[in-house]
């Protein structure tokens, strides 16, 4: 893919960030701070490509020690949302 | 930029990048991993869906790793399922291991922490994208070819040098900001701002330093020593400019900086994004950098601060010291007990209860969700109002309020249910001073003029629970709401004092 291409991607998610994060309820902005937490480990992808690779020894272990940073906030990132977001309750009626 | 290759890089003048084919089916795949980010965002418009958002959230990540691990895969002419050699699962073997690290320690830590921990918690999660963003960087410079980054001649090229050099940047800066942060929420280092002379000018140099070194990497031709340098130089520096961005921002602004690094750790991901020239990467990244300028835009304007002064930090510096406003402590002001709040609340039609930093503090949310419990038996309708920069990060009343069964639609904003003081028989303040100051609104020499407050003033009676009435709200100034006459000071911990009040009302 070519550089402009990428861009048209970045801004346009942007922009649909900047959308779809306006309309999260306030009450969820603690979740949503963990779930962002979470996916923007998706950088895992980056650590797991330098791991497999078996040109550089140096490279390989700074992708290793990557996915376990990553692992740690996306297993702990979900895990603490789903966790928060099973508290919210609305009123019993009766 | 890459049009400006040629001319930047005369030395091998034939060199053009090498355009790899991706397979449409990978590319595919993290697109649609992308997409269900942004529905695990969509779901949190309502508590109601938001679950499956996170369960959307999931997904996609486990398709995007499962993709990256199939790519690595060879697969064999005319075969569909892939062939690994001894040393392919050896490497997997160690990659698994590694998840398994990772998660575990994740799992058990999300398990574990206590809810009034969760700005912590946040703040210690940015910093290991941060971290995890710089070692992925270091990684792509060691070893460009296994990330496509290299032209034909073996060089790195121009476009992935700045987006690789500015990933390991803000990773950096993420790193070492959101370890300062997590060490001040944590209460290990004083939540007061450090201020070090001249520091304007020492964070302007250093990140001038940090650019003209991104482009001295970007322009530089072979990879001699120099270059490594160059690259190191931009690490250090930038894990230098976080630490010194944070130390001088006091407490009180900590939900700006939380979800400023939050901001940032979305930003690092998208640069890598560019770098690997993976959609998911960078719809992510885009998506929480959003969402964290958002949230630091709304705290700003809940703040009526701009966020140039968050940044600039001092703010805070008086707290608990005698400022100005202590001197007036002389006024008088009542002092209630808690037979005299559970009589009074008991009588009452509505009681709006007005949580702050001081309930999480106390861990006074189950007892106060308890008195809100009985008042409702005595036929009280009983609201929460809640100010957006209540506590330390975004939202984190309404996370401890839920935590303590209280229902999400008995908890409201700020804006929402304003309007309702004037009303109300009774506000009851616990924890929280700044959000209910009415200088506020007519003050104009005070440093939290034109903060949006509650309007506590009009509610028939108000109750403040306070520790003494020594200590100032978090911006150093006095309150006028002590000294109303509609005012009942129940000095005492949250906690004991709302004990109190449920015995009295179980009476």
């Amino acid at each position: 893919m070519n550089f402009i291409a990428i861009l048209s991607i970045f801004v346009m998610a942007c922009f649909v960030g900047y959308y779809v994060v306006w309309s999260v309820t306030p009450a969820l902005h603690t979740p949503l701070m963990a779930v962002t937490n979470a996916i923007s480990s998706v950088i895992i992808v980056g650590a797991l490509i330098a791991a497999a690779a078996s040109e550089s020894p140096t490279a390989r272990w700074l992708g290793l020690v990557g996915i376990v940073l990553a692992s740690i906030n996306i297993f702990g990132g979900f895990a603490v949302t789903e966790r928060m977001l099973a508290m919210y309750k609305k009123k019993e009626r009766k | 930029m890459a049009l400006l290759a040629p001319e930047t890089m005369p030395e091998p003048a034939l060199a053009v990048p090498v355009i790899h084919e991706v397979n449409p089916w990978v590319a595919l795949a993290y697109l649609v991993a992308g997409v269900f980010f942004i529905l695990a965002l969509r779901g949190l418009s309502s508590p109601s869906t938001s679950r499956q958002g996170n369960r959307f959230g999931m997904a996609g990540m486990a398709i995007a790793v499962f993709t990256t691990m199939l790519l690595k895969a060879p697969v064999p002419e005319g075969q569909f399922l892939p062939e690994p050699t001894a040393a392919d699962l050896a490497t997997l073997v160690q990659i698994l291991i590694a998840i398994a690290i990772g998660g575990g320690i994740g799992f058990v830590v999300a398990r574990r922490i206590q809810m009034t921990a969760m700005p912590q918690l946040v703040a210690a999660f940015h910093s290991l994208v941060g971290l995890a963003a710089v070692l992925v960087g270091l990684a792509a410079w060691l070893n460009p070819g296994a990330f496509d980054i290299v032209d034909t001649a073996g060089q790195i090229l121009v476009t992935s040098r700045i987006e690789m050099a500015l990933g390991i940047a803000i990773g950096a800066i993420t790193f070492s900001g959101s370890v300062i942060a997590f060490l001040k929420l944590n209460g290990s280092m004083s939540g007061s701002p450090i201020m070090l002379p001249g520091r304007h000018v020492i964070n302007l140099g250093v990140l001038a330093a940090i650019i003209v070194l991104v482009a001295a990497y970007a322009l530089s031709g072979a990879g001699g020593p120099g270059e490594g340098l160059l690259i190191v130089w931009i690490t250090l520096l930038a894990f230098i400019i976080g630490f010194l961005l944070i130390i001088p921002i006091g407490g009180a602004d900590m939900p700006v900086v939380v979800s400023m690094l939050n901001s940032y750790s979305g930003w690092a991901a998208a640069a890598m994004g560019f770098t690997l020239h993976n959609t998911a990467m960078i719809i992510t990244g885009a998506l929480v950098g959003a969402s964290g300028a958002i949230l630091s835009y709304i705290m700003c304007r809940a703040m009526n601060r701009s966020f140039i002064s968050v940044i600039a930090g001092g703010f805070g510096a008086d707290a608990g010291d005698a400022g100005p406003g202590v001197a007036k402590t002389d006024r008088p002001w009542k002092r209630g007990s808690a037979e005299d709040a559970a009589y009074l609340m008991k009588e009452a039609e509505t009681v709006i209860i007005i949580p702050g930093y001081g309930m999480a503090v106390a861990q006074a949310q189950h007892v106060l969700r308890e008195m809100g419990d009985q008042l409702k038996e005595h036929g009280v309708s009983v609201k929460y109002a809640i100010h957006p920069v209540a506590g330390r990060m975004p939202g984190h009343m309404n996370v401890l309020l839920a935590e303590a069964n209280v229902p999400y639609d008995e908890v409201f904003e700020l804006e929402d249910i304003n309007s309702e003081f004037a009303q109300a028989d009774v506000a009851f303040i616990i924890g929280a001073n700044d959000v209910v100051n009415p200088a506020a609104k007519t003050d104009k020499s005070s440093p939290i003029y034109g903060m949006p407050v509650f309007d506590v003033d009009k509610a028939k009676q108000v109750f403040f629970i306070k520790r003494s009435m020594g200590g100032v709200g978090y911006a150093g100034v006095d309150n006028d709401v002590f000294y109303m006459d509609q005012t009942m000071m129940l000095l005492s911990d949250a906690k004991k004092m709302v004990e109190e009040i449920n015995k009295a009302l179980a009476d």
